[in-house]
């Protein structure tokens, strides 16, 4: 690394880091509302989105498990999806 | 007696302290190993545990603890003289906060970065927990009010800081969105963001705010003061990246800034010492030096506030433990420089003894305004910058100092208010929170008179508290030790001075208080009090356990501190 750019990824730590978990985490709890959306329907709560939600699914497969313990369920809700 | 001679004398004595005495404390007495896990490491989750540079982590730690606090205690506990004040300031730094500092950090990085209130939890007991809320929602209340009063007498008596102070608002929100908008880059932003708040300083000196004497039935302070807590308020309700983040990094580089200007002109100019040494003519109902020193100057010698900073968000980015002795004791070497340049200023920065007399012509008077009058006068010497503009920089430092300070502090004590709601059933929403923590505040800051002088009537009562908070964690510094069987004094000597000061801080306090009938503060500091004393009784049962029982060398820290709860609550059975 250049030592222009080690100067500004310098620049860039001191600006980030006090509030790197503040914004962390919500930009954590937009995905999880994100994915309550593309859940719904799976859930039983109607969602007239449902069409384009479903082709989403499979992107949020993989945060699927960590979701559904941060929203207070141990297991998974769904018998679709037996992550755990 | 030339001041650049104390300077220097100073700042030997602080960097011998932490080339010497941080050395010691790091390899005999905390032991720092490189090769431990840290929980930035070891729990790394791009959230909280973020491995950092330790260059940048210093830098966060010291902008996040210094606020007003090291300018404003030493800026009025000169009035005993500059030569107390210098020395305690320089022995406090090496000897009591650095090791303070050094010692919360170690301790929450050997328990997973766990908060200080925690540890009191498993070291002292839940009772240290529950005292820990009480004293860190006073400590907030104090903060917030205090630092109102201040920046309001900051804009009333430097009326040329308006605009900047101001402005400083409109360009961290200007900067928030070229950042997170605009996606400009950083260095760019941060130098056209440094540049502008100079510009509104030149703005600010051409065009300085005078307000009426009264405006809407206010005087002119305590409009400010209003004015101040709705924005506070606002700030606080906002999303972080719009104001508080780019603030506080513009405040950083500032400070850097500042601080790099005044030592210059310091060195540069070489202005005499024109207070006493030692004053033996101190303004009628100026208390008495001891303990009452020991507690006006907190931050800049020894802060409890060092230990939230250090345990909340520094344990967990601390990328190997070695780094601790730079972070933790040399952030606090930073903050000791400030409040050493501050004793300076406003020592040396006067035409005459007379002129100095005049400014401290009654205890509480000097504070923050006569650095930066005094320090005003030392740049202009140094630097040539006109002693106007010199006076509206520091001001401005000091405002947007205590501001950032503030307005998170609102943002904290918000937390705690909804933490409590929920304790007692009531979800409380964050408007609805901001505002109970409003009332409270602004309640307190005129609780003495519609000047709004209630706040600073408080701040010998913070600097108790903090002590108090600062004894608390070197309480749980020393049990940790003794567990150990590692060299005890190094915390227990700094435990002992700061706790019997402030005890005898808040009795000789409870006296005037009630001779003064004023309540309140009564109160207050009855309440703290009480707290104070539990902390001594919990601690000494706590220490007298951790020697009784076998030394917990070999364990992994935490079944030591595991056995430890397990053999407390034992030996309360």
């Amino acid at each position: 690394m250049s030592r222009l750019a080690a100067i500004a990824e310098g620049f860039r730590e001191f600006y980030y880091a006090p509030y790197r978990r503040t914004l962390a985490r919500a930009q954590r709890d937009e995905e999880d509302l994100f994915m309550m959306l593309v859940m719904s329907e799976a859930l039983g709560v109607p969602n007239p989105a449902s069409y384009y939600t479903l082709e989403l699914l499979p992107i949020v497969f993989e945060n699927f498990h960590s979701w559904h313990r941060r929203m207070g369920m141990d297991r998974s809700p769904l018998d679709s999806i037996s992550c755990c | 007696m030339n001041s650049v001679v104390l300077a220097l004398i100073g700042i030997a004595m602080i960097i011998a302290g932490y080339l010497l005495y941080s050395k010691f404390l790091a390899k005999k007495v905390y032991s720092l190993d490189a090769g431990y896990k840290t929980p930035a490491h070891e729990l790394a989750d791009g959230v909280d545990y973020v491995p950092t540079n330790k260059y940048v982590l210093w830098g966060h730690h010291f902008t996040s603890v210094a606020g007003a606090a090291p300018i404003v205690g030493p800026a009025i506990a000169v009035i005993w003289g500059w030569l107390p004040a210098l020395l305690w300031v320089t022995l406090g730094t090496i000897f009591f906060a650095g090791m303070h500092d050094l010692g919360a950090l170690w301790a929450s990085n050997r328990h997973k970065g766990q908060s200080i209130g925690t540890l009191a939890g498993r070291y002292i007991g839940g009772h240290g927990r529950n005292l820990f809320l009480v004293v860190i929602f006073l400590v907030l209340l104090m903060v917030n009010a205090a630092f109102a009063v201040v920046i309001s007498g900051l804009l009333v008596s430097t009326p040329t800081a308006v605009i900047p102070a101001w402005g400083a608002v409109i360009v961290a929100l200007l900067i928030g969105q070229a950042i997170y908008k605009l996606k400009w880059s950083l260095p760019i932003v941060s130098i056209v963001g440094v540049v502008a708040l100079y510009a509104l300083m030149l703005l600010g000196d051409a065009y300085p705010i005078v307000l009426p004497d009264t405006i809407m039935g206010l005087s002119a302070g305590a409009f400010w003061i209003v004015v101040l807590f709705i924005y506070a308020g606002i700030a606080s309700l906002l999303p972080v990246w719009m104001l508080l983040q780019p603030r506080d990094y513009i405040n950083g580089l500032q400070l850097f800034i500042a601080l790099g200007i005044l030592y210059t002109a310091i060195i540069i100019s070489g202005p005499t010492m024109v207070a006493p040494a030692i004053n033996h003519n101190v303004p009628d109902g100026t208390p008495s030096i001891i303990p009452l020193l020991f507690v006006t100057i907190a931050c800049g010698a020894i802060s409890g506030f060092h230990g939230i900073v250090a345990s909340g968000t520094t344990a967990k980015q601390l990328d190997k433990e070695t780094d601790a002795r730079f972070v933790g004791y040399f952030g606090a070497v930073g903050e000791g420089l400030l409040a050493l340049g501050t004793v300076i200023a406003v020592s040396s920065g006067f035409a005459s003894l007379a002129a100095w007399e005049e400014i401290y012509s009654a205890f509480g008077e000097g504070g923050v305004g006569a650095f930066v009058s005094g320090g005003g006068a030392i740049v202009n010497q140094g630097l040539g910058i006109p002693e106007g503009l010199s006076g509206t920089i520091l001001a401005t430092m000091a405002v947007l100092f205590a501001a950032t300070t503030m307005d998170t502090g609102i943002r904290l004590q918000r937390f705690v208010v909804s933490e409590m709601g929920q304790i007692a059933g009531i979800r409380l929403k964050p408007l609805a929170a901001t505002l109970i923590v409003l009332v409270i505040t602004v309640g307190l800051t005129f609780s003495a008179g519609a000047d709004g002088s209630g706040g600073m009537l408080i701040w010998p009562l913070f600097g108790t508290t903090n002590q108090i908070l600062a004894g608390l964690t070197l309480s749980i510094v020393a049990v940790m030790l003794i567990r150990k069987r590692r060299p005890v004094l190094p915390a227990l000597i700094p435990l002992t001075f700061v706790l019997v000061m402030s005890v005898i801080a808040l009795v000789v306090q409870m006296g005037q208080f009630y001779a003064a009938g004023n309540w309140l503060l009564l109160v207050l500091d009855v309440i703290i009090l009480i707290a104070a004393v539990w902390v001594i009784i919990e601690a000494i049962g706590a220490m007298n356990r951790a020697r009784r029982s076998g030394p917990l060398e070999d364990l992994p820290e935490d079944e030591s501190a595991d056995a430890a709860a397990s053999d407390s609550a034992t030996e309360r059975r």
